[in-house]
């Protein structure tokens, strides 16, 4: 396939069955690799789609600086969008995200600021809201609160994956900025009523959450509730176990988060079968394994690799 | 009908510092009411007026039970339970 330039790339990703993973031939796993984009994960969707829609709206011009709080992910892809496009990048991420990542955002041109690991990445968000408010001709995207974050997804995988697997059943996917969740959701459900919309969220141990409280809770401006059917909670265990069994069983070399996804999606599936229920179900492979390998997550016993990854965040 | 219930810190002070307990029941509602007679204050840790309380999550094999029926949410032998109390990260 030939495109013009790399950002004439982005999208339409491959959906992959994954036979040995599936129960059965009527209750079906399908993988959506979103690895496969310009920085090789599903965030340079919603960032192409922030970057352009701050450019018709005329917040964006050659020259200008954009900020904002990211764990990774995002920040890669709005780096080499920036980079294209003429304009200074600045991140704001939690000090205890893995090296990989931080190396990569600087080899963008990235410029990266630290905020306490503790705070996770709601510290992430309050610093760069400070950071904002002292340079006010700074650009905030902000991809927790940006409609276009969720229209990437509207308009972009939810068709995709209608087109894809039209007689898809669930769709499961990483519970973050919330956007793909939204963006997919509301998408499917407007052409298949009865769709599944189902979150996983990270749950990591006490050695995070016990730093945390509850006044700090943080929920996206993008989240709408109403449109999840169910929500999954999935420990750091049962996240590193599902991404070995996806590299095990089917080849696929996923990062840590999509193991959350994946455990929902088997959860979903084990219903489905007990009910004797048809289903095909969908789930995001949100990024590759490769920025997670200094995490120690593919290395050794689950144990040990468990141990590694105690107080990283990893989604 | 044996079902593992996972304590958070907070609550360890009822269950000897046990981290895991077994309990049974066929839905949360039962289940509650079970521990309360080996655990007891732990009903009143999590409910209120007969509801979840607010700032407690309880997962049912890793799924909220809010999207699954709350107390109503049906047991079976095996199944784990995990409460936790709500902090940040996306929690309503």
């Amino acid at each position: 396939m030939r495109y013009d330039s790399l950002l004439d790339s982005l999208g339409g990703t491959p959906l992959v069955g994954l036979p040995r993973l599936s129960p059965s031939p009527e209750v079906r796993l399908w993988a959506k690799l979103e690895d496969r984009n310009p920085t090789g994960s599903v965030k340079d969707r919603a960032a192409f789609y922030m970057i352009e829609q701050a450019e018709k709206d005329g917040r964006l011009s050659p020259g200008c600086t954009i900020l904002e709080p990211t764990s990774g992910n995002t920040g890669i892809s709005l780096a080499m969008v920036a980079k294209l496009r003429g304009y200074r990048m600045v991140c704001v991420m939690p000090e205890n995200t893995s090296a990989e990542r931080k190396q990569l955002l600087a080899m963008w041109g990235a410029e990266v600021y630290f905020s306490e690991a503790a705070g996770g990445s709601n510290e992430a968000v309050r610093v760069a809201k400070e950071m904002a408010a002292e340079n006010p001709d700074w650009v905030m995207l902000y991809q927790y609160g940006n409609p276009a974050n969720a229209r990437a997804h509207y308009e972009t995988t939810g068709p995709e994956l209608l087109q894809d697997l039209p007689e898809i059943t669930h769709f499961v996917a990483g519970l973050g900025t919330t956007g793909t969740l939204m963006g997919v959701g509301r998408y499917l459900r407007e052409h298949r009523t009865d769709v599944r919309i189902v979150a996983a969220e990270p749950r990591y141990g006490e050695l995070v959450y016990g730093l945390r409280n509850i006044d700090e809770g943080f929920v996206p401006e993008l989240y709408d509730e109403s449109v999840l059917t169910t929500r999954f909670s999935v420990p750091s265990e049962a996240a590193l176990k599902r991404t070995r069994e996806l590299l095990d069983k089917e080849g696929i070399f996923a990062g840590i988060s999509t193991g959350g996804s994946l455990h929902a999606a088997m959860a979903m599936a084990r219903k489905a079968e007990r009910a004797g229920e048809r289903a095909d179900i969908a789930f995001v492979i949100a990024d590759a394994g490769w920025k997670y390998l200094s995490t120690g997550a593919y290395e050794g016993s689950l144990d040990e690799a468990e141990e590694r990854l105690e107080g990283q965040l990893w989604a | 009908m044996a079902i593992e219930v996972r304590i958070p810190t907070i609550l360890r002070n009822l269950t000897d510092d046990a981290k895991v307990v077994e309990g049974q029941g066929s839905d949360l509602g039962e289940l509650v009411a079970d521990l309360e007679t080996r655990h007891p204050g732990i009903q009143e840790r999590l409910m209120q007026d007969g509801k979840l309380r607010r700032f407690i999550n309880v997962y049912l094999n890793d799924e909220d039970v809010r999207f699954v029926g709350g107390l109503d949410a049906e047991l079976s032998d095996g199944d784990n339970v995990t409460i936790l109390p709500a902090v940040a990260g996306g929690s309503r």
